[in-house]
């Protein structure tokens, strides 16, 4: 159970409004894929999930509670850089999700817990297909594995929601399409709730089950800052292919290529 | 003809040209050192080389002879256990305030101006104060030492942990980190390399302070010997005892890096 609830939420810096009136119920077991131009906020909107900013007005509620205004272990986030400890090795990545929490004071596990939670972690660096790697430090690790390696690190705390903030974002198309792939398995094997950024439509079409596109709704010419954006399409997605037609007007409404290539992606 | 820019020595020229200003003074010395010697054999401002070297075994191998110690191994120990315990203390403070003032805004407000103003103040100017509150002896010198160096280790570390990505800090929190187990195993780690990095572009300062108050009140140490010696115009005993210092400094240097590269393997590549 993780149902997440926003009523009339505002988000504002000083006076310029970044997002406005957002009404959203989204049921536990959802993959929503939220795209939108840049600087719409939609990367504020995740940041606000995550607790690491707060709304201005309006509340946010998890499991019809008040959503904490810090992050905690109830909510697993991959970014798209930065994401693992740099520090530590891949296993040591995954089993310090284990031991942080758990003990208060020195932050380790010893003896038999840590030989439990080692197996614990091993078995989880397994399902993201990263067994080999399990010694290599993460500067020792192409993007795509660290990548896999910082959604292993998530779901060790078993997170009611997971956020993934552009995640793929730095990857080659191929590695990609390879972490679409585990990332839907996951979420189908595991029945998370999962919220993800993406500037890539085809991305948010493919792998959620629900799309959000954010976008300003007025616009004031003298005043950029004076409207935020709001909720414009709310799409649910089957799993077989949308129209084209539906690609077509969600692009047009961003004014982006519903078809990016990959030079375009980078930006 | 490439642009200068994009000129890079070959192997054999690579140690070659590092060698050559050494190469270079060497031979000035040496041949200003014959003039002078040539014309009065007891000139003491160059001497030769051969007589350092028996003034620097005299004092490394035979005791002395009013104390019956060997002099160079008790001003080096006694100057290196200043300058340890010195930079020691200055790194465990540094490590303590830097962290704390980098990580938690409440301590960022509380002691981030005071340290500021604190490392403004000339170090050399304080000994003064140090002498007269902490009397000549050993506490004033490593006192000079860790108020020396330690406003410069706070700052870096601070800075260092506040460059830390963000987004750590946030994952950390969402793993169930607390506060303190944020500091244990995120920030501790991912600063102690930086930590020695600190300390070895400190070290220097603090070989000054350490000599510096060792020329002014002192019974034995490297600092205090050439000051003594220097009423003598005893530059046989001087010259090897600076080489002497430079030599330990460069190994101090070295070990540090050393550690860095076998302690904190990550360290390296993530930078590059």
């Amino acid at each position: 159970m993780s149902t997440v609830t926003l009523k009339n939420v505002w988000k504002e810096y000083g006076r310029d409004v970044v997002l406005e009136n957002i009404n959203l119920h989204v049921e536990s077991g959802e993959f929503v894929t939220i795209v939108g131009a840049s600087g719409c906020g939609k990367s504020t909107f995740l940041r606000m999930l995550l607790g690491q900013e707060s709304a201005t007005r309006g509340a946010m509620e998890l499991d019809g509670r008040p959503m904490p205004d810090e992050p905690g272990p109830d909510r697993g986030v991959v970014f798209q850089k930065y994401s693992v400890f740099p520090h530590l090795t891949a296993l040591g990545n995954v089993l310090v999700a284990e031991e942080l929490g758990t003990t208060r004071v020195t932050g380790r596990l010893f003896g038999r817990r840590r030989r439990e939670a080692r197996e614990r972690a091993l078995k989880m660096l397994a399902a993201v297909g990263l067994e080999q790697a399990a010694g290599k430090y993460p500067s020792e690790l192409s993007g795509g594995m660290q990548q896999r390696l910082a959604i292993a690190q998530a779901l060790m705390k078993d997170p009611k929601i997971l956020l993934l903030d552009e995640p793929f974002g730095a990857l080659d198309p191929g590695i990609r399409q390879d972490m679409h792939e585990l990332v839907r398995e996951l979420w189908e094997r595991q029945g998370l709730t999962i919220f993800m950024v993406t500037h890539d439509l085809k991305e948010a079409f493919e792998l959620g089950s629900r799309l959000l596109v954010f976008d300003k709704v007025r616009h004031d010419p003298q005043a950029p800052g004076a409207y935020g954006a709001n909720i414009t399409y709310d799409i649910p997605l089957s799993h077989t292919t949308p129209h084209p037609s539906v690609y077509r007007a969600v692009g047009q409404r961003l004014g982006v290529d519903p078809y990016p290539s990959a030079a375009e992606e980078e930006g | 003809m490439k642009r200068l820019i994009n000129q890079t020595p070959g192997a054999p020229w690579r140690l070659a040209l590092g060698l050559l200003p050494f190469v270079l003074v060497l031979l000035v010395y040496l041949s200003a050192s014959a003039t002078r010697l040539a014309e009065n054999p007891d000139d003491p401002l160059l001497p030769s080389i051969a007589a350092m070297a028996d003034t620097f075994a005299e004092v490394a191998t035979e005791p002395n002879r009013r104390t019956g110690e060997l002099t160079l191994w008790v001003d080096t120990s006694v100057s290196l256990i200043r300058l340890g315990l010195g930079v020691g203390i200055a790194m465990t403070i540094g490590l303590v305030v830097g962290v704390l003032t980098g990580l938690i805004p409440y301590a960022n407000r509380t002691f981030s101006p005071f340290v500021s103003v604190l490392s403004m103040i000339p170090p050399l100017a304080v000994l003064p104060i140090l002498f007269i509150a902490l009397g000549v002896g050993e506490v004033a010198k490593v006192a000079l030492i860790v108020f020396g160096i330690a406003p410069f280790i706070m700052r870096d570390i601070q800075q260092r942990v506040e460059e830390l990505p963000r987004e750590l800090l946030v994952k950390a929190q969402t793993l169930g980190a607390n506060t303190w187990q944020i500091i244990l195993r995120l920030v501790l780690p991912q600063v102690m390399p930086r930590l020695l990095d600190a300390t070895r572009l400190a070290l220097g300062s603090a070989w000054l302070f350490l000599i510096a108050s060792e020329a002014i009140a002192a019974t034995e140490g490297l600092g205090y010997r050439i000051f003594l010696v220097r009423r003598y115009l005893d530059m046989e005993l001087i010259l090897p005892y600076v080489l002497w210092i430079t030599l330990l400094a460069f190994l101090a240097d070295l070990v540090l890096r050393l550690i860095v590269r076998v302690v904190f393997p990550w360290y390296r590549a993530r930078r590059s």
